[in-house]
């Protein structure tokens, strides 16, 4: 066997186990990365006051596995075409990305109720926070305690 | 693109049947989907990249009823609740999307009574 044609699979051998090192280093640089809930929230209000009420999150406050969690977000709004929901967001506290969904209402959705099953990484804060048509903002915060964690299993 | 035939794509569709005009009903709708987070690693240690939906869109006739921007933190096999008011007959279109060009839409006509 000649010796040159090993030059090109050593190399890239090299390369891959390089490639592999770096990609398992992001999430670590992503998750401390994150900005806090409170940065968030404040980055969401965009400098107008939120006032806790007017919604509710609903989530069970023991969580066995954090893989599939049941959350219902509810507003107290007629939804109207004059008055109605416009937004409702979730944010995490300690998952690797603050981020968990953001619902866009209309009118025509009739009752201001929403559903979705999350991902929580470990026991933490969640909180709704609504925008309506006149521009006010309302949020319910809830303590989750998780048993089983998502996302950072190997 | 269009030539190439399309995955198959499963999603559900529940609470069309008892809809009534002008009375809002809840309309539930699941999508087969890994939802991976770009996080977890396969079993050569390698990480599974990144394969979210990031939308969902539900219109009737066009104009706009429920829509979710959807993240990472979102379970696999994502499920959504939300309610329409329809105050008549029309067609409510379903569509997805997300990473690596992933779109799946379905349409429904719906007469409410």
């Amino acid at each position: 066997m000649k010796p040159l044609p090993m030059l090109p699979r050593r190399r890239l051998l090299g390369a891959a186990a390089g490639l592999g090192l770096a990609l398992q280093l992001r999430p670590a640089a992503a998750m401390s990365a994150a900005p806090t809930l409170a940065a968030v929230e404040r980055q969401w209000a965009g400098g107008r006051p939120v006032t806790e009420g007017r919604v509710l999150l609903d989530v069970a406050p023991l969580v066995e596995n954090g893989n599939a969690v049941p959350i219902r977000v509810q507003v107290d709004s007629p939804m109207t075409a004059a008055d109605h929901v416009v937004e409702i967001v979730v944010f995490n506290e300690r998952n690797p990305q603050r981020d968990v969904v953001r619902f866009t209402l209309t009118p025509a959705s009739g009752v201001a109720q929403v559903q979705a099953r999350i991902r929580l990484a470990t026991s933490q804060q969640l909180v709704a926070l609504v925008r309506m048509r006149d521009g006010s903002q309302w949020s319910h915060h809830v303590d989750v305690l998780v048993t089983l964690a998502a996302c950072i299993e190997p | 693109m269009a030539d190439t035939p399309a995955p198959r794509v499963r999603m559900l569709i529940h609470g069309l049947d008892g809809l009534r005009r002008g009375q809002p009903a809840e309309l539930r709708v699941t999508l087969a989907h890994p939802m991976d987070n770009g996080l977890r690693h396969d079993g050569f240690g390698n990480v599974v990249p990144r394969n979210i939906v990031t939308r969902f869109e539900c219109r009737l006739d066009g104009d706009l009823v429920f829509a979710a921007d959807l993240y990472s933190a979102i379970a696999a096999n994502p499920y959504l609740g939300f309610w329409l008011r329809a105050d008549g007959p029309g067609t409510l279109s379903f569509e997805w999307s997300g990473d690596w060009g992933f779109n799946h839409r379905e349409t429904r006509a719906i007469v409410p009574a």
